[in-house]
């Protein structure tokens, strides 16, 4: 208990104590200089604002969320698939992955407009940017966890006359899931990222709305203080989801593995 | 006991006329190799680093080929008689255990593989622990909870685990402290008296392999060839006392200065 309260102060009190003194400095600025509210918002006010848009907040939290998660979820599947073809054959691999490089250097706003032309204007483009965003990340991790097997625990399998399938189920996948957790956590990041922006192109248009339309909305109506309320809530909810996912992966690696890479002595 | 395993009228189960093995043109590891292992013969391979005493041990299991020259196991090429006639199994110098795996899934490993019912592979591995030297209770272990000299057996027994023909280990005890690979040498020759297998341990240790083998074959380095081919007078089962034997010490004086000339 002790050395969980050490902990606590050593690492969660410091960036606390920051906060404190940038919002006391803030609030002091706009009060002495008379910063305009259009232009930066008092804390005070988008504390306000976090209140009274409270029950709007965690709807658009709850559409956000989601779209992110489902976005995450299809990516993880479908980047682990797209992994085991990669791992399979050369031709496969070299034939594919300029294209997913591709996909992730395009800017993302540039393409999200035509996904939403193209998927129409609902939840399901949303997803679909946010799996877009988060797919490269798994898609790499994996492929190159499910490459890298130890040569000699290949051996192990070849010399027992294992099949290509049994060598890729009980060698090349379990030895690769450090690799997806690694990439699953910068996908989470991501998915939220990707829905977020996803709503700034889709959310006008649909009787739900989330974070991503709320920023935009409050944005376009010079409302700074719901502005920053909305943004404020984004990147907590990003940070959450990071730490969910985080937790999931660490659980899964301290159980069944010898803990996280970079932890390893 | 007397254990003379080299029935002059069969034929040698492990075949090796003239293999060289080079990786690349600048790196031959092998030249002009020959030797015979009977079946059922414990012979230990020894030289000093760098000799390709592994190479040679991984062409007998069959997971390189040789450049030139001819390499047999049982008469076929090592890779057919591996799925054929020969079960084979193989020790590496590092335990290898897969880590998310318990320990008697990790022992039970090869049978898996290769299709055996998981009351046949939970019936294989009760019978191998008590073996090896292991309990219930480490079964259920993960590998990392293991010391490393419990994880080197745990090797053992996914090695010894489907009854092999042949057992090929790889110096699996280098990494070990002394009265542990002495332990361990003590235990596995104990082991090939029960199962009688055909061995082929590669070490750098003399006392290692004049302790265990009936045959110590010695490999000079760069490129490996085979320098001395000496047969252990010791009887079997051999026990912890035999290393301070005078004839024992001469043995192993013997086969140092022999490696000190093949390492020139």
């Amino acid at each position: 208990m002790n050395s969980l309260v050490k902990r606590f102060l050593q690492t969660v009190l410091p960036p606390l104590l920051l906060f404190g003194v940038i919002l006391v400095v803030w609030q002091f600025c706009i009060d002495h200089y008379r910063i305009k509210p259009y232009l930066l918002p008092s804390p005070r006010a988008v504390c306000n604002a976090l209140w009274n848009d409270a029950a709007l907040l965690q709807r658009a939290v709850v559409y956000t969320g989601s779209a992110a998660l489902c976005g995450f979820l299809a990516s993880l599947v479908l980047g682990t698939m797209i992994a085991f073809a990669f791992s399979q054959s050369r031709m496969l691999r070299s034939a594919g992955y300029p294209y997913f490089i591709f996909l992730q250097t395009v800017p993302i706003v540039a393409i999200a407009p035509l996904i939403v032309r193209w998927c129409g204007n609902g939840f399901q483009s949303v997803v679909l940017v946010a799996g877009i965003l988060s797919l490269f990340p798994i898609l790499t991790n994996a492929t190159q966890g499910l490459l890298a097997i130890d040569p000699d625990l290949f051996d192990l399998f070849r010399l027992n006359n294992a099949s290509r399938w049994q060598v890729l189920f009980k060698l090349r996948f379990p030895s690769a899931v450090p690799s997806i957790c690694a990439g699953a956590r910068t996908s989470s990041g991501l998915a939220v990222v990707g829905s977020i922006v996803g709503e700034f192109f889709v959310g006008q248009s649909t009787k739900h709305y989330g974070l991503g339309y709320l920023i935009e909305a409050t944005n376009s109506n010079a409302q700074l203080d719901r502005l920053f309320a909305s943004v404020l809530t984004s990147t907590l909810f990003g940070i959450s989801i990071f730490a969910l996912i985080n937790l999931v992966s660490l659980t899964i690696l301290s159980r069944w593995y010898d803990g996280p890479v970079e932890q390893r002595h | 006991m007397v254990i003379d395993a080299t029935p002059n009228s069969q034929p040698p189960l492990i075949a090796a006329r003239h293999v060289t093995m080079a990786f690349g043109p600048a790196r031959t590891v092998l030249k002009d190799v020959n030797c015979d292992v009977a079946g059922g013969e414990f012979v230990a391979l020894l030289g000093p680093s760098g000799c390709g005493k592994s190479t040679l041990l991984r062409l007998v299991a069959g997971l390189l080929s040789a450049t030139s020259g001819s390499l047999t196991v049982a008469g076929q090429d090592p890779t057919i008689a591996r799925r054929t006639t020969q079960k084979l199994a193989f020790v590496f110098q590092d335990p290898n255990l897969l880590p998310w795996r318990s320990v008697a899934a990790n022992i039970a490993l090869p049978l898996e593989l290769s299709g055996a019912s998981r009351q046949e592979q939970a019936r294989a591995v009760d019978e191998i622990l008590p073996l090896i030297g292991l309990t219930q209770d480490d079964a259920r272990k993960r590998p990392r909870n293991l010391s490393g000299g419990m994880r080197m057996r745990v090797s053992l027994a996914r090695a010894l685990v489907t009854h092999p023909d042949l057992l090929l280990l790889d110096e699996p005890f280098a990494a070990l402290d002394d009265v542990l690979r002495q332990q361990l040498n003590e235990e596995l020759v104990r082991i090939w008296l029960a199962r009688s297998w055909t061995g082929m341990f590669v070490t750098h240790n003399v006392a290692e392999a004049v302790f265990l083998a009936q045959r110590v074959i010695v490999m000079s380095s760069r490129p490996g060839r085979i320098v001395a081919d000496v047969r252990i007078p010791f009887i079997y089962p051999r026990e912890p006392e035999l290393r301070a034997n005078p004839d024992f010490a001469r043995l192993c004086g013997n086969l140092s200065q022999q490696l000190r000339e093949a390492a020139q």
